[in-house]
């Protein structure tokens, strides 16, 4: 790039210097040809030395004056028109040199040049973040404040701009690019050696598509993580292996869908995937019966089959049933008019979800439902991130908004894979499993959603209990329960998952004896996490909660002890 | 017939031909060696240079290093040539003119290679 940078100088710059060459050595040659005077009056010749000093002060207007000896009018002459020619030159040098300062194509290859040199000097484990809108933002804010580096790429430099200026703490190198295109993806670092994973979250499936692509062919072990929202895209996708296909109506509708069947199961999800230390949502009850679903385009059609699936019935409003290729019964109408929701027996329903395209339209299709029937569950879904507070203020029981919840699935994908398995696996348990799971956790998170992470039993994180355990030391899964400050004490938090080999053990029991690289997943409060880090790290820690007796720590004490037993 | 490739052959030649000239003669003499042949040969090896600026062929970049070190080579040489004529006192001796010209022959030397790499490039351009 920066080759590039340097070739598109010298290619510029090609004619402007030709003609200075020209112009000094014409003015030079010329003003040693042209005869003079010396002091004396005889015939004097201007050296090439004496002649090159001269052109160089006076073609760049420095004027200096007339060396050695004062000029004859023939050398005068030339000199004149030297002036005109050099200055000419010179101008002409400097204001190409400008324009090509100027030229936004050469401006856009500065910044590309700059972005792939601040890429190549990361030296830490990085996510390509293609797409910077909604999702995009959420997904680089959570990511930086967790101190994870990102690189951005966006086909436009407003939200280029937009990145700069918000405060994340952690340089994030960003670029106006075309994401689509493999020779952007190699520049933001598709290649190097530290790149963990590339995120396709820009608004167009086919662009998704195509990074998805470059990322597995390119660099297979990379970890491509993609969206997409329509069917057809997310299939083919899967088709080549990409690691993660998320399909925002989908995942929206599917846990509509589990807050219908299991909610104490829902209730689990949500406080796993919400963010730590945010307010604890609380359980939804969608009820049972007839549910009206306002707009039939791919959010209604996927809402629209998972509560089928669910047996649970329901009745279609939708302006254009031709277009949408709605089912037969569908009442036709936007659904903001009562008129129309009578139609669809208002009445009699129990729920409804306000999903089409347009915010204002869902607001006030809500609005209107519950001036017919207050009862109502009411479900809407928001388009523009922008307009929270308006959703906020309607108080719904359950709000759609697809950037966060995109971002949501996305991170907990790239910050605790194991947690993304911990939930495939909790989906074949029953909701009594996951209500007793809530209890616990409710016990231990104290109002606040949880913090979850994965510990693997391997040095350096580990380093304590992986010696341990190659001495032949038992470790069980209680010692890391334990609270270091009392080991009679557990800390706040459970252990969720082990996974060891290809075997899979979900809530392992306590007293369990861990093996090395054993990889477990704890959630509960985030003061556990690092408590339990420090049990995981430091011997004499460990040892305390093994045995109950606290080792002495430096060399002099050791010894001490020894003497004293 | 390229244009680009006809005024590129025809500075680098006329660079190796000028150079040429002005280091023919007995080697240390002052009088056979000419201050505007020299002159000719610097601003004729610049313009070669600079035509091959922004050539990103392989055969382009040796070629501009090639026209680089004759400029070198070249510019010192007038170097030496200047310092000893107006700088010093002792003026452009047997000593100096030896010095500038086997200066001037290296830049010949350089300019040999590349009017080679200019044949070669050409012979194997095939049609």
């Amino acid at each position: 790039m920066q080759d590039r940078v340097l070739f598109l100088v010298l290619r510029r710059m090609r004619l402007p210097l030709l003609v200075l060459i020209g112009a000094y050595s014409v003015a030079v040659l010329g003003l040693t040809l042209v005869p003079g005077l010396d002091g004396a009056g005889h015939a004097h010749h201007l050296d090439f030395f004496h002649a090159f000093y001269v052109i160089s002060y006076t073609v760049t207007t420095i004027g200096f004056g007339e060396l050695p000896y004062p000029f004859t009018d023939a050398q005068r002459l030339w000199i004149l028109l030297s002036i005109y020619t050099g200055v000419i030159a010179w101008f002409y040098a400097i204001g190409t040199l400008l324009a090509l300062l100027q030229d936004p194509a050469f401006k856009q290859l500065i910044r590309a040049a700059r972005f792939g040199a601040k890429v190549r000097r990361l030296t830490e484990p990085f996510h390509i973040i293609c797409g910077y809108g909604d999702t995009g933002n959420l997904i680089v804010q959570s990511m930086t404040r967790r101190g994870m580096a990102v690189v951005v790429l966006d086909r436009d430099q407003e939200r280029i701009n937009e990145l700069s200026l918000e405060n994340l703490g952690l340089p994030v190198p960003a670029l106006c690019a075309d994401a689509s295109q493999p020779a952007s993806l190699l520049l933001a670092g598709l290649k190097h050696p530290w790149c963990t994973g590339a995120v396709a979250v820009t608004p167009d499936d086919q662009v998704n598509l195509r990074i998805a692509i470059a990322g597995k062919l390119l660099n297979p072990s990379l970890k491509v993580i993609s969206r997409a929202q329509s069917h057809d895209t997310q299939a083919n996708m899967v088709s080549f292996g990409t690691d993660a296909v998320t399909n925002p109506f989908d995942t929206f509708a599917d846990r509509l869908a589990s807050a219908l069947h299991s909610p104490d199961l829902h209730l689990l999800f949500q406080w796993l995937t919400a963010r730590p230390g945010g307010p604890l949502p609380r359980r939804l009850d969608p009820p049972r019966g007839t549910w009206i679903l306002c707009g039939y385009g791919r959010f209604g059609k996927s809402v629209n089959r998972y509560l089928q699936y669910e047996g649970v019935p329901t009745i279609i409003i939708e302006k254009e049933p031709d277009k949408t290729d709605a089912p037969e019964g569908t009442v036709i109408g936007r659904g903001t008019e009562a008129v129309t929701l009578r139609e669809a027996h208002i009445e009699s329903v129990v729920g409804i979800v306000a999903g089409t395209d347009d915010d204002a339209n869902n607001l006030s299709i809500i609005v209107t439902a519950r001036a017919l029937n207050p009862a109502l569950f009411t479900v809407a879904r928001q388009n523009e991130r922008d307009n929270a507070p308006l959703f906020e203020a309607a108080s719904l029981d359950l709000v759609m908004e697809r950037a966060s919840m995109l971002a949501g699935r996305i991170l907990t994908l790239i910050r605790t894979p194991m947690l993304a398995e911990f939930l495939r696996l909790a989906r074949h348990q029953n909701n009594e499993w996951a209500g007793m799971l809530v209890e616990r956790l409710r016990h231990v998170v104290r109002g606040r959603t949880p913090d979850v992470w994965a510990v693997e039993i391997k040095a350096p994180r580990a380093a304590a209990v992986a010696a341990a355990l190659s001495e032949g030391q038992e470790v069980h899964i209680a010692h890391l329960l334990a609270d270091p400050g009392d080991r009679n004490r557990s800390l706040p938090c459970l252990a969720l998952l082990l996974l060891r080999g290809e075997e899979e053990t979900l809530l392992p029991g306590e007293p369990l004896p861990l093996q090395e690289n054993d990889r477990l997943l704890f959630c509960g409060h985030p003061e556990a996490r690092s408590r339990m880090f420090r049990i995981l790290r430091d011997q004499n820690v460990l040892g305390y909660v093994q045995s109950g007796v606290l080792h002495p720590d430096g060399y002099v004490w050791r010894r001490w002890a020894r003497r004293n037993d | 017939m390229n244009i680009e490739k006809v005024v590129f052959s025809f500075f680098i030649v006329l660079a190796l031909t000028l150079n040429f000239g002005f280091f023919l003669g007995v080697f240390d003499n002052p009088l056979h060696h000419d201050v505007y042949e020299l002159f000719a040969a610097i601003v004729v090896n610049l313009i070669a240079t600079v035509l091959k600026f922004g050539d990103r062929t392989h055969v382009g970049a040796v070629l501009l290093a090639a026209s680089l070190v004759a400029d070198l080579q070249l510019l010192t040489a007038a170097l030496v040539w200047a310092v000893a004529a107006h700088v010093s006192a002792t003026g452009v001796t047997a000593t100096v003119t030896a010095s500038i010209v086997s200066l001037s022959g290296g830049a010949l030397l350089a300019n040999v290679v590349s009017v080679v790499l200019l044949i070669i490039e050409i012979a194997t351009l095939r049609r």
